[in-house]
């Protein structure tokens, strides 16, 4: 079941600015995309999760800057590019060709004085430069049929177009080079439910296709129960909890998580008083000590305050992750951190979850080398 | 919300404190004689001037102590309905009664009305003035209107607000601005600002989309709250119909301007009778749906510059019969106080009428210029010769 890796991201660490008044946007997280999977990361806004996919790719603006970490990339296997370490030639040749993006809002990503046709075709023409004119426009008609737009639509300007069939066009653009990464960041919020359904089963066919991998960057937690194979969570910059998608919805490990869940409101089921989240999300230039969350959780412990919870294996062997000290095994796990897991079957275990606490100490400076590879065999072993 | 408080009050218990009978609104488009090319015959209304038809003849009822959920997409007329019934906008035909009389249209009448009906609109970065503190933007609606007082009274009243929407401690918040908030609590600010005059009715358009997900839930508890505790009878105007379900105790869905279905919350939600709503319903998000969804229709709204003839439904809907395309479905009652507007309800239609419209023409139905994608695109998957052979 478990892919090999294709994005590796280890211990990135983001900044906006620099010295004592930097606001850290990324800190420390790591995340493995696999080939041909559905990866989502979620969070809400100011979380970092757009931080962190710009910042893998060298996308991010001054001041953004990459203070710490790695970012391997496995093109093909044996092959391993150091995204972070490449020159802007090099970028050039893997951006689009191998990764692309399609950003949120379509409406300002797409030139308003060119048509669609000319768009498409530039794309080709920086990258296959051999190719010869006709075949280009040919090969855009494709790509705009291949998401469900007519080829005659190719002389349209963008705002002739629906946004959902803007987004339909920017969604054709990243797969014109078929990449093996394509990174959507929120690529359905400014879209009606009914568009963005058809949209995101148009990618689901697409992936099947031609599968790619797909970085999926969203707030809507319950978007990614659906069409998500695991799902990364992210607050204030760190990553709190990461599981199988099922996982994560069913049996949330994190209070965050369960905390966000609780926060859509059901389609189904006796209406009943939900609570969400506490508070609001907080200002990265006044995070509060310990672990970022304590002061909006209801499941705090005195630990909470003082020190800053690292990724901790709460179900022993699931290769499921948790930011959280009730889930390091010192203590009795409240009932709602602790529904048995529907993927593996597994629930917190009494003892210290030895494995992750031992690789990844709360106090890890800039000490990326040392890093031990959440893609370790002895995880994904287990998982399988 | 609270289940057996919604069960035990039926939806028609008392005479709506305000309603909406046939509520008409056409925008004139300028430029006309571009507009009049885009549009073609059918956009021009009598007099010649091209329309856009935002809501077409609406009657909808607020029950007082209840909320009142509108749900659409982008473009159902929705906001157009709150701007009308906040009567920031003159209808172009139609009544609007509150306590069952018509509103005169007065500068007077305007500003009594005002007292009873509060607009609380979407976005708290923009409704709220940033060079103004949050104690300038309470104690605006309270000296125009004539109450609060002076002084310490005048103090107390709008602490006393922003208690109300659990902004505490309140004396701290008077003092701040804008930004000096996050947006839950701009969105507080906002509807305390609404309920300084002390509204009888709140018109709430759209007010958490754009907040944060985990704040969300914060302030439709508010609105739940205010409800209950005071009584408030609300409009909540939304197009994520899982949250009208949550908050409201009656839903209205309204598609191009037009109201297809309205009934208690849970029955639209959980029986849903008109198939635009069975369309929404199975495009939302959820989770703990059994394999994948099947959208129950294809397509984008119409323009409402031209749209279509008969239910204006009809280009998207997987049932449509000829009767669709000619004439305007009446609303039918199919439980009780459940309504919805669709011909499949009507009993002993002529065999011609009844006759399934689409096979694969569509795409008839759709006015020309209308912009959006074409419908029926979902039913066929892109072929395979259609795909990039040569690069592989």
């Amino acid at each position: 079941m478990t892919a090999e890796p294709l994005l590796d991201i280890r211990g990135l660490r983001v900044d906006y600015g620099a010295g004592p008044d930097a606001v850290h946007a990324v800190v420390d997280v790591d995340l493995v995309l696999r080939r041909g999977e559905v990866l989502g990361l979620a969070g809400e806004s100011g979380s970092g999760k757009s931080t962190l996919a710009y910042a893998a790719i060298r996308l991010l603006r001054a001041p953004g800057m990459i203070t710490g970490g790695e970012v391997r990339y496995y093109p093909e296997p044996g092959r391993t590019v150091d995204l972070l370490a490449l020159d802007e030639p090099e970028l050039r040749g893997l951006r689009w060709s191998q990764i692309a993006v399609v950003l949120q809002s379509a409406m300002n990503a797409l030139n308003p004085v060119l048509t669609i046709g000319a768009q498409l075709t530039d794309v080709l023409q920086a990258h296959r430069p051999d190719l010869p004119a006709r075949a280009r426009t040919a090969r855009a008609g494709e790509l705009l049929s291949m998401v469900g737009i007519t080829a005659d639509r190719l002389g349209s300007y963008p705002h002739e177009l629906s946004g959902g069939m803007r987004q339909r066009v920017m969604i054709a653009m990243a797969l014109a080079l078929e990449p093996q990464v394509v990174i959507l960041d929120e690529p359905t919020t400014a879209l009606d439910v009914v568009t963005q359904r058809e949209i995101l089963e148009e990618l689901s066919v697409l992936r099947e296709r031609l599968g790619f991998a797909v970085l999926f960057i969203t707030h809507d937690l319950s978007l990614l129960g659906e069409i998500a194979d695991s799902i990364a969570v992210m607050y204030a910059g760190r990553l709190v909890e990461q599981a199988a998608a099922a996982s994560l919805f069913h049996a949330p490990r994190h209070p965050y998580t369960v905390g966000l869940l609780n926060s859509f409101p059901a389609l189904h089921g006796p209406r009943q008083r939900r609570t969400g989240i506490p508070g609001s999300p907080p200002d990265l230039r006044l995070l509060p000590a310990g672990c970022v969350f304590h002061p909006r959780c209801p499941y705090t412990v005195d630990r909470c305050s003082a020190e800053s919870p690292p990724l901790l294996e709460p179900d022993q062997g699931s290769g499921r992750l948790a930011a959280c000290w009730r889930q390091d095994g010192s203590g009795p796990v409240p009932a709602e951190l602790a529904q048995p897991d529907p993927v593996t079957g597994t629930a917190p275990g009494p003892a210290p979850a030895t494995w992750a606490a031992a690789a990844r100490p709360a106090e890890r400076p800039d000490d990326t080398a040392s890093h031990v590879p959440l893609a370790s065999s002895a995880d994904s072993g287990s998982q399988s | 919300m609270t289940d057996t408080a919604a069960a035990t009050r039926p939806p028609e218990a008392a005479v709506p404190l305000l309603e909406a009978r046939g509520l008409t609104k056409h925008f004139p488009v300028h430029h006309a004689r571009r507009s009049r090319r885009l549009t073609g015959a059918r956009g021009r209304a009598r007099r010649g001037v091209p329309v856009v038809h935002a809501v077409e003849d609406v009657s909808l009822a607020l029950p007082p102590g209840r909320i009142t959920a509108v749900v659409g997409e982008s473009g159902s007329g929705k906001s157009t309905l709150a701007r009308l019934l906040a009567r920031l906008i003159v209808p172009t035909s139609g009544q609007l009664l509150l306590d069952g009389t018509e509103v005169p249209a007065t500068t007077r009448g305007r500003r009594e009305y005002a007292r009873d009906v509060q607009l609380v609109l979407q976005d708290p970065f923009s409704s709220l003035n940033p060079v103004h503190g949050v104690r300038y933007h309470l104690e605006r609606p309270l000296r125009l209107h004539g109450l609060g007082g002076q002084g310490a009274s005048l103090d107390e009243a709008m602490t006393g607000l922003l208690e109300r929407v659990a902004l505490t401690p309140a004396e701290q918040f008077l003092s701040k601005y804008p930004h000096e908030l996050s947006g839950g609590q701009r969105q507080r600010v906002a509807i305390a600002r609404a309920l300084a005059v002390r509204p009888r009715v709140l018109l709430a358009d759209e007010p958490v989309s754009m907040l944060d997900v985990s704040i969300r839930l914060g302030v439709l508890n508010l609105l739940g709250d205010l409800r209950e505790r005071d009584g408030l009878t609300i409009l909540y105007i939304t197009h994520d119909i899982a949250s009208a379900r949550y908050l409201a105790d009656v839903i209205t869905v309204m598609y191009a301007g037009q109201v297809v279905e309205s009934g208690p919350a849970e029955q639209v939600t959980d029986q849903p009778a008109h198939p635009y709503t069975k369309l929404l319903l199975s495009a939302a998000p959820d989770p703990d749906r059994a394999g994948p969804p099947l959208l129950a229709g294809s397509g984008a709204p119409p323009s409402l510059a031209a749209p279509p003839s008969g239910c204006r439904f009809h280009p998207r809907c997987p049932h449509a019969m000829a009767v669709c395309a000619d004439s305007t479905p009446p609303p039918a009652e199919v439980a009780g106080g459940h309504v919805s507007a669709c011909w499949l309800h009507a009993t002993g239609l002529a065999p011609a009428q009844s006759r399934p419209l689409h096979g694969r023409d569509t795409a008839a139905g759709q006015p020309p210029d209308a912009g959006p994608a074409p419908p029926a695109r979902l039913a066929e998957p892109p072929s395979p010769a259609t795909e990039g052979g040569e690069e592989t």
